[in-house]
């Protein structure tokens, strides 16, 4: 594969379940601080792509390159330690703890055993994790255990534990799904501002929210790419209308 | 400032509960038991150990290992064998075939001592192994399974065959462990005559102190990041792995801790009850001591200990009179306690001071929710 400036590089990208291609010979490029959208109609295969870059699943062939470093051979934990940062698709954070562990868990300090037997909460730690809350809307809400948090806020919590690491490319699986219209426009804006210095991936289904937040958009189409380019370009293709939009 | 007030702080009053569970164990339960019934509650104590790793590795990391009683044995094995080779010296042995080697070794017509019990002549090489033995195993275990992703039920059947196998391992190889009967007659430790009342009253503040300071050490780990990450992979494995953590290494870990500890519990329950066999460390004695744990709440470190205490003693006292009935009542406690106290005693204990008036300036603390399941539902 060729050196390249893209942020992440994905190239002949494949993987099959049983025989089943659910991703196919997928070919994509992600700049530098650009904010790609994935959509598609369900079963295309867009969160198995989100699976196969952050490692969860293993391709079956095609390279994933990340800042020129082939990721496919890196488990799960090298990966995020590399810059990538993955938010599920439910809100996935820890309801046991309060708002202020929940970003200090994902403050990148003391990933090994004995590193987080030796974790202190010093003034760095403090002031990142008042930071980030404050960036994703929960400056008031640290002391508040996450399992509280209304849905919105449970989702701005986990892309506040993604920020937290300063992940140069960050996976965001349908962020706004089950959010009010206000939060939906809390989340664009937020993605806006965190954006500086990154790229951003993001899957997701509501198409007025694809229109805020996004640079390019790759529609996907039973594990293949159907079109792919500005939002008005995708919305103008005919098989694009035919097989999603169109519904 | 009233004390209600100053105790307003999660951390403090946990610190004066172990003051008071300290104060109960030290003082009272000595100076009210006569020198057998401590000797009893001394035995019990060695299983608080055993608990409180559980307390790390089951309730915090969610791991359930139906195979501890494997790790209370090693600890009380490497004991055993150190105070056996001490009573069978040359001069107490003279009547044997081949004086000096302990008298099950004599009896299979075994007449050198095998390599692995040479460095057991030592003390110091014997207390060591109480704890790296056991340490070691769950090492060698959790890195075979967690590494490989293997875990909840497949985990803790493992862990029971495990259990099923030392236990057969040591009965078969009768000539080197002393087989079903297991290591007996045990009599001194380094000439200090371990059979008298006062001795065994000694070794009860020995264990009582142990448990303590163990108790202090799993505190440390909870209180750390360490042990906010075991409850957070717990419920959310994914989250934590894509945080940036080796989540295999942190369950070693946990298994490895309660491994240790457990160790030490089988050392103390050696000395204090002077034999080891394996009828105290095979599937059934690991079955109960997952019980001791979730009666007394597999989420409080404290609640474990008191669990293993009273279920034990109310199994010497039933037993003393309703033999028969004693198994059916364990059983029927561990199905009441799952379905209708997740969190045994101390989460009943919990809700209790939950409900007690606070003093001026004292803050309720929001009760503690039950811990809902072991194996979330994996995220998308």
């Amino acid at each position: 594969m060729s050196e390249t400036d893209y942020m992440l590089a994905v190239e002949g990208l494949t993987v099959s379940f049983d025989g089943f291609r659910a991703v196919d010979d997928l070919t994509f490029y992600v700049d530098r601080n650009e904010i790609r959208v994935i959509i598609g109609p369900n079963g295309a295969g867009k969160t198995t792509v989100l699976d196969l870059i952050c490692g969860r699943t293993k391709a079956s062939a095609g390279s994933i390159k990340f800042q020129n470093e082939e990721l496919r051979t890196l488990k799960e934990h090298q990966i995020v330690r590399r810059g990538v940062g993955r938010k599920f698709q439910t809100p996935s954070i820890y309801d046991d703890l309060t708002v202020f562990e929940n970003l200090e868990i994902s403050f990148p300090r003391g990933r090994g055993v004995f590193g987080a037997l030796a974790f202190r909460r010093d003034a760095e730690v403090r002031d990142r994790v008042e930071e980030v809350a404050k960036t994703i809307f929960l400056a008031d809400a640290l002391q508040r255990r996450a399992e509280f948090l209304s849905h919105g806020q449970k989702q701005w919590l986990e892309i506040g534990m993604l920020l937290i690491q300063q992940p140069s490319l960050m996976m965001l699986d349908e962020p706004v799904a089950g959010m009010s219209v206000a939060e939906r426009k809390k989340t664009a804006e937020l993605l806006h501002t965190i954006t500086a210095g990154r790229s951003v991936l993001v899957v997701e289904h509501d198409m007025g929210f694809v229109e805020d937040i996004a640079h390019r958009v790759t529609v996907m189409h039973q594990g293949k790419i159907l079109s792919e380019g500005t939002l008005a370009h995708v919305k103008a293709d005919q098989r694009v209308v035919d097989v999603y939009l169109g519904h | 400032m009233s004390l209600l007030a100053r105790l307003n702080t999660p951390e403090r009053r946990e610190l004066l509960w172990l003051a008071i569970f300290s104060v109960i164990i030290l003082v009272v339960l000595p100076s009210i038991l006569e020198p057998f019934r401590l000797n009893l509650f001394g035995k019990y104590l060695t299983y608080g150990f055993v608990t409180l790793g559980l307390v790390i590795c089951w309730g915090d990391a969610g791991i359930l290992s139906l195979g501890q009683g494997v790790f209370f044995g090693l600890g009380g094995y490497c004991m055993a064998m150190f105070l056996k080779l001490e009573a069978s010296s040359v001069a107490n042995t003279k009547i044997q075939s081949t004086p000096g080697i302990p008298d099950f070794m004599d009896w299979n017509q075994i007449t050198h001592l095998p390599f692995f019990w040479q460095p057991f002549h030592s003390l110091a090489f014997s207390l060591a192994a109480v704890v790296v033995v056991p340490t070691v195993l769950a090492l060698v275990i959790g890195v075979a399974m967690f590494k490989r992703r293997v875990g909840g039920t497949y985990f803790a059947i493992i862990t029971q065959a495990i259990a099923a196998i030392l236990t057969i391992l040591i009965i078969g190889q009768q000539g080197y462990t002393g087989g079903v009967n297991g290591i007996t007659d045990l009599r001194t430790l380094w000439g200090w005559d371990i059979r008298t009342d006062h001795a065994k009253t000694i070794l009860y503040f020995v264990s009582a102190i142990a448990l303590i300071l163990c108790i202090l050490a799993a505190r440390v780990v909870r209180m750390s990041k360490l042990g906010r990450l075991l409850r957070a992979l717990r419920d959310r494995e994914d989250r934590v792995r894509f945080s940036g953590y080796e989540v295999a290494n942190f369950k070693i870990f946990a298994f490895c801790f309660a491994a240790a500890v457990a160790g030490i519990g089988g050392a103390m329950f050696t000395l204090q009850v002077g034999f080891m066999s394996p009828s105290l460390i095979g599937i059934v004695p690991s079955i109960e001591m997952v019980i001791f744990c979730a009666v007394g709440g597999r989420t409080s470190l404290l609640g474990a200990v008191y669990g293993a205490l009273l279920v034990n003693w109310a199994k010497t006292t039933f037993s003393e009179d309703l033999p028969q009935l004693w198994l059916l009542a364990m059983g029927g406690l561990f199905i009441a306690v799952v379905l209708a106290f997740p969190n045994g005693l101390a989460g009943i204990f919990r809700l209790a001071i939950d409900r007690l008036p606070k003093g001026p300036g004292g803050r309720r603390q929001p009760g503690i929710t039950p811990v809902v399941a072991e194996q979330a539902g994996a995220p998308q």
